[in-house]
């Protein structure tokens, strides 16, 4: 069954670690779907409705945000139901898979204990399920959007572009806090109360328009703006998204991405070995 | 650290392909004075420089080959570093110093029943433990029914496996991690597994994995057990190979050491 030749582990040889780790991710790749998957079985051989419930989840918990926000804000904003909708689809998703790596330390510091595999995969894997969640959502999303009247566009297509680059930001943010929960146990609990915070300083509940202007810096200042108003505007607005958005968001990607894999490569094999 | 006329042995020693080659390995584990857990503790401590170390040496200068194919058991009172040597060859820890090299697909036994989930079916774990090990589902499926069979479980296999005994999740435990067919197996007292009939055919396929060329590393305190399975013995005492040599004579010395009298 082992492939022919056999692979060699030679502590002497030794690149850059990013690269190592880069190339050892892409060897349990298998792992990483694996990992996926549990997730999800596990999470619907607990509920009685199965697939359904993770389709509604986030819509629940979204449909009840939304009667609260509305009866404040729908003067100021067109079809608040899908506005709200189409921004907090993305945030769920950032908030989802970001939360998850920072609690599959426990898992990783479990079986790396015992058995080497590369602790990114713990990451993929978080971000996996949350993407498996988000591509679950869109159609309840799409059917909800509908219902409330609001037209549906060709720019729906462009959706995919804006997925991947939600991806790439989110995946960075992930392999920080992952790697930072790794060490400190403190991360996890801080992270979340920070996402609360955050959640509040993106415009998802709200347009930026309606902001006093002295906060509409901090606003103009935080990467999920850009990434949020990249998914929404597509869904919302039938619009693609403007230069400058798509500019930002795209360098929030890709920045992103690269200084969590730098910072993951260098750090985690220190912190996830310290307990 | 290694002299450099070392080098020339290094290389005739690498170049008859051992599994297990290890070059003046030292490892070491930094433990902090104080355990610092959080993260705001180690932000006021860093700050205020008051960040205290102790070292433990888990293995200090070890030098080692295991050709492919043998059969070598690793003797040592508790905490000498018997762990620590596997956990290197497992990749689970890097030297601190020193040079390790590994040639094959190394198969930890260490403790069984890693990465199985209660809430998944027998099925479903059997996949999730072979992806540990860096197999894709399709190589799982095609060796399911093989192991489901030898762990005497097919009746059982979609059920989920927390409804299992501790010896059900044992036998298949023990089952995928051998017939994944790795080139080096590293066992740690794992040979208990099931009732005696079960044993006996554990032990049937380790002798056969032998006889297969596959190289074994067993750990154990069961002097008997490592003269029984394997040709040759390490004793290792705090971090140090003691004594390496055919298996009956290591543990000989050994237990008489552990009987009263002093390091051999």
């Amino acid at each position: 069954m082992s492939p022919p030749g056999l692979p060699v582990y030679d502590s002497a040889r030794r690149g850059f670690l990013f690269v190592e780790e880069a190339k050892a991710l892409w060897r349990y790749r298998h792992l990483v779907s694996e990992l996926i998957a549990r997730d999800i079985k596990v999470r619907y051989k607990r509920s009685v409705l199965g697939v359904a419930w993770s389709m509604l989840s986030p819509l629940l918990s979204m449909a009840a945000l939304t009667i609260a926000f509305s009866a404040l804000l729908k003067q100021q904003i067109a079809n608040y139901p899908a506005y709200f909708l189409a921004g907090s689809v993305f945030w769920t998703f950032f908030a989802q898979a970001t939360a998850h790596a920072a609690s599959l330390t426990t898992d990783a510091s479990e079986i790396t204990r015992r058995v080497y595999v590369p602790r990114s995969v713990f990451v993929a894997a978080a971000v996996g399920g949350a993407l498996v969640n988000l591509l679950y959502t869109l159609v309840p999303l799409f059917v909800i959007i509908a219902a409330t009247g609001h037209p549906i566009h060709v720019t729906w297509l462009f959706l995919p572009v804006s997925i991947v680059t939600g991806i790439l930001f989110t995946a960075g943010v992930g392999l920080v806090i992952f790697t930072m929960a790794s060490r400190f146990v403190d991360v996890k609990e801080t992270y979340l109360v920070l996402l609360s915070t955050w959640f509040f300083l993106t415009p998802i509940v709200y347009t930026p328009a309606i902001l006093a202007p002295k906060y509409r810096l901090v606003v103009r200042l935080n990467p999920m703006t850009y990434l949020v108003e990249m998914f929404r505007a597509p869904i919302y607005d039938g619009w693609l998204p403007g230069r400058n958005t798509l500019l930002f968001s795209l360098l929030a990607g890709v920045l992103s991405l690269t200084f969590g894999w730098l910072f993951y490569a260098w750090k985690i094999e220190d912190y996830g070995t310290r307990h | 650290m290694a002299p450099a006329t070392d080098a020339a042995a290094v290389a005739a020693a690498l170049a008859t392909g051992p599994a297990v080659f290890l070059d003046h390995v030292t490892l070491r584990y930094r433990i902090p004075r104080e355990v610092v857990v959080t993260f705001k503790e180690y932000a006021l401590r860093k700050l205020q420089g008051r960040m205290e170390h102790n070292t433990l040496v888990a293995l200090r200068d070890v030098n080692m080959t295991v050709a492919r194919g043998e059969r070598v058991g690793v003797i040592g009172a508790n905490g000498a570093g018997k762990s620590s040597l596997f956990r290197l060859i497992a990749r689970v820890r890097r030297p601190t110093e020193g040079r390790l090299v590994v040639r094959g697909r190394v198969a930890p036994l260490l403790e069984l029943g890693l990465g199985f989930h209660g809430d998944l079916t027998g099925r479903e774990n059997v996949v999730l433990q072979g992806a540990l090990m860096g197999f894709s589902r399709e190589q799982m499926l095609e060796r399911m029914d093989a192991i489901a069979a030898f762990a005497e479980l097919e009746a059982f296999l979609d059920a989920p496996i927390r409804t299992y005994s501790t010896g059900m999740s044992a036998r298949l435990a023990f089952s995928v991690a051998t017939d994944v067919d790795p080139d080096i197996l590293l066992v740690d007292e794992a040979l208990a597994v099931g009732d005696e009939r079960f044993r006996a055919k554990c032990r049937d396929r380790m002798a056969s994995l032998r006889e297969n060329g596959r190289t074994f590393l067993l750990v154990s305190h069961n002097l008997a057990d490592v003269t029984e399975s394997c040709q040759r013995a390490i004793w290792i005492a705090e971090g140090r190979v003691v004594q390496d040599g055919p298996a009956a004579d290591v543990c000989d010395a050994y237990h008489a050491w552990a009987q009263g009298g002093a390091l051999a």
